[in-house]
């Protein structure tokens, strides 16, 4: 965060933002006007995203890295500049990028490196050696996609899962950080901005104690790429996690980033063609990364929209895109302060937060306020959101979250409080 | 809107033959894992005859009225009635709208018609069916279809 915020966006570069959002425009349950609350589950796509998708198979069509013809060149040239653009939007080198088929894919690749180290797998590896005895360290806010790899890795390999708490307020609780992380720590994977509570955490000190005792640190960024100024080398991290469809880009394309020296040791998860050097009936080396983790005709057509994506993010300026949010997560927190009957779950504050606001509304059911939500126009998410164990922490089945994107509107969060308030009534609660 | 009507907030609000019971012949426990919701769920027999259906549930308003209307319905039934019952709710919910529902067979269920045309809640309002099916399927008893124990 800045001291000073550039400005959010004018009325009038939010309705030039909304007219490249095609599916802004349409409506929804009879006629109603779309409020989309929803971007922490997907984003909508501009037309410059659609537009670089459909270029691919109308002009550059052929499997990259294979062949010598016209269109297998020119499309292996798109698909690499493609790697540039979403390169430079994070701050890191071209070679450093590797495309997955959605975050999920990205962290399992990663978590997939260290139970594969024993056999070798396309690596020196030694620093992705795990088993009995060592730990890897999460925290209970994450998303099961940053979850559930490192308890399969545990069970693989006879490592022990350990987790930071969350306190009441939604923030991580780094009291224990010296017992947490210690010498038997081999890797630390969290989330950058939590997906349900909205709160960013703390990257500096985690990273410095995980490096002080020699382990990897994996970012889960999916919640802060798209909203966010994001420079890998500030954050410090190890390797980080993102997908193209929460910032604007296609479904079907994510990003493993990883430091050269980490990629250079990291053995390989998914194996099979044009990520090889040499192959004998007996064996295969394999080539440098990042192609060594792209096995298979990758999807070129994603990487190319999601380059468009992060061209139209930089158009936008991230700074501004930030503030933008942040005045809109301000005009949330105070409309649900303002309702008694409502409980924010996460930080109740804009400092390091971002723009995922969820709440329990007392003695409903977080699908019932869904609904009715719903039935006024107004989409956002229901249910635990792949975070069932911070649920369960903050005493709630279900929660409603809405989370934003650039292109929101402050009348939209007046539409969304108005649909709001029409729960207490219906459900016969005190409103 | 039209999807609450009256009966289900009241069966939501005022669950009847809630809370779980003894004796029991067989108890499971059902999640819906896109939402969280929960119910467990207890059912006890006396040959043909469904003599209580007890329950604890954690859910939204559709889940839950569901299951007081499930215990309400079949509670005392024989198999029969109860396969009828069954068959007839879930043919409603998975009807996407086209049927209405037969009060005379399943009852203030019949409030739950309009849940068929919301996909994303049918789940919810079968959460307490299935569990009764899977429930009595481990005492041999088949709740879709005409085979006996």
């Amino acid at each position: 965060m800045t001291l000073h915020p550039p400005p959010a966006f004018s009325d009038q570069e939010l309705a030039a933002i909304r007219r490249d959002f095609p599916i802004l425009s349409r409506t929804v349950r009879g006629g109603k006007p779309l409020v989309y609350l929803d971007s922490g589950a997907t984003s909508q796509k501009p037309y410059a995203v659609l537009d670089a998708e459909r270029g691919w198979y109308t002009q550059l069509n052929a499997a990259p890295h294979r062949g010598a013809h016209a269109l297998s060149e020119e499309g292996t040239e798109a698909y690499e500049e493609a790697r540039q653009t979403i390169a430079a939007f994070i701050g890191a080198a071209p070679d450093e990028i590797v495309f997955t088929k959605n975050a999920t894919e990205a962290i399992n690749a990663f978590a997939y490196a260290f139970s594969n180290a024993e056999a070798g797998g396309g690596g020196r590896g030694d620093r992705f050696r795990l088993g009995p005895g060592d730990e890897i360290v999460v925290t209970e806010m994450e998303h099961h996609a940053n979850l559930i790899p490192w308890q399969e890795l545990a069970a693989r390999t006879g490592a022990s899962l350990r987790w930071f708490p969350v306190t009441e307020s939604g923030r991580l609780d780094l009291s224990d950080l010296d017992t947490l992380i210690t010498e038997r720590t081999k890797v630390v994977a969290f989330a950058h901005a939590s997906n349900v509570l909205g709160t960013i955490n703390p990257v500096e000190p985690i990273v410095a104690r995980a490096h002080a005792v020699g382990a990897l640190v994996l970012l889960d960024a999916c919640q802060s790429v798209p909203h966010l100024p994001i420079d890998v080398h500030t954050l410090g991290v190890d390797a980080l996690a993102f997908s193209g469809h929460k910032m604007l880009g296609p479904m079907g394309i994510g990003v493993l980033w990883a430091r050269a020296e980490v990629l250079a040791q990291m053995p390989v998860f998914l194996t099979g063609g044009s990520m090889i050097e040499t192959v004998t009936m007996a064996g295969a080396t394999y080539a440098p990364a990042p192609q060594k983790f792209e096995a298979g005709v990758p999807n070129a057509a994603q990487a190319v929209g999601l380059s468009a994506a992060c061209t139209y993010l930089t158009g936008l300026g991230m700074e501004r895109v930030s503030a933008h949010e942040q005045a809109l997560t301000g005009l949330l927190l105070d409309g649900l302060r303002e309702r008694s009957w409502t409980r924010l779950v996460g930080p109740d504050e804009l400092a390091d937060r971002g723009g995922a606001v969820s709440f329990v509304v007392e003695g409903v059911h977080a699908h019932d306020v869904g609904q009715i939500l719903d039935d006024q126009g107004v989409a956002v998410r229901v249910g635990h959101h792949c975070a069932w164990p911070l649920h369960r922490r903050f005493r709630a089945a279900a929660t409603t979250r809405a989370s934003l994107g650039p292109y929101n509107t402050p009348a939209e969060i007046d539409a969304f409080f108005r649909a709001l308030d029409t729960v207490p009534d219906i459900f016969g609660i005190a409103g | 809107m039209d999807l609450y009507q009256e009966l289900i907030l009241e069966h939501s609000k005022r669950p009847h033959r809630m809370g779980l019971r003894d004796p029991f012949d067989a108890e499971v426990h059902h999640v819906n894992p896109t939402c969280g919701d929960e119910i467990t769920l207890r059912v006890h027999r006396d040959g043909q005859t469904l003599t209580d259906i007890s329950y604890d549930s954690l859910g939204c308003s559709i889940s839950v009225a569901s299951a007081s209307m499930l215990a309400e319905l079949l509670t005392g039934d024989d198999l029969g009635h109860a396969r009828e019952r069954f068959a007839a709710v879930r043919s409603m919910l998975t009807s996407k709208g086209a049927d209405s529902g037969d009060e005379e067979i399943i009852g203030d269920a019949v409030a739950l018609a309009g849940v068929a045309r919301y996909p994303a809640r049918v789940k919810c309002a079968l959460l307490s069916w299935m569990a009764l099916a899977d429930a009595l399927a481990t005492t041999g008893v088949n709740l879709s279809e005409e085979t006996h124990v």
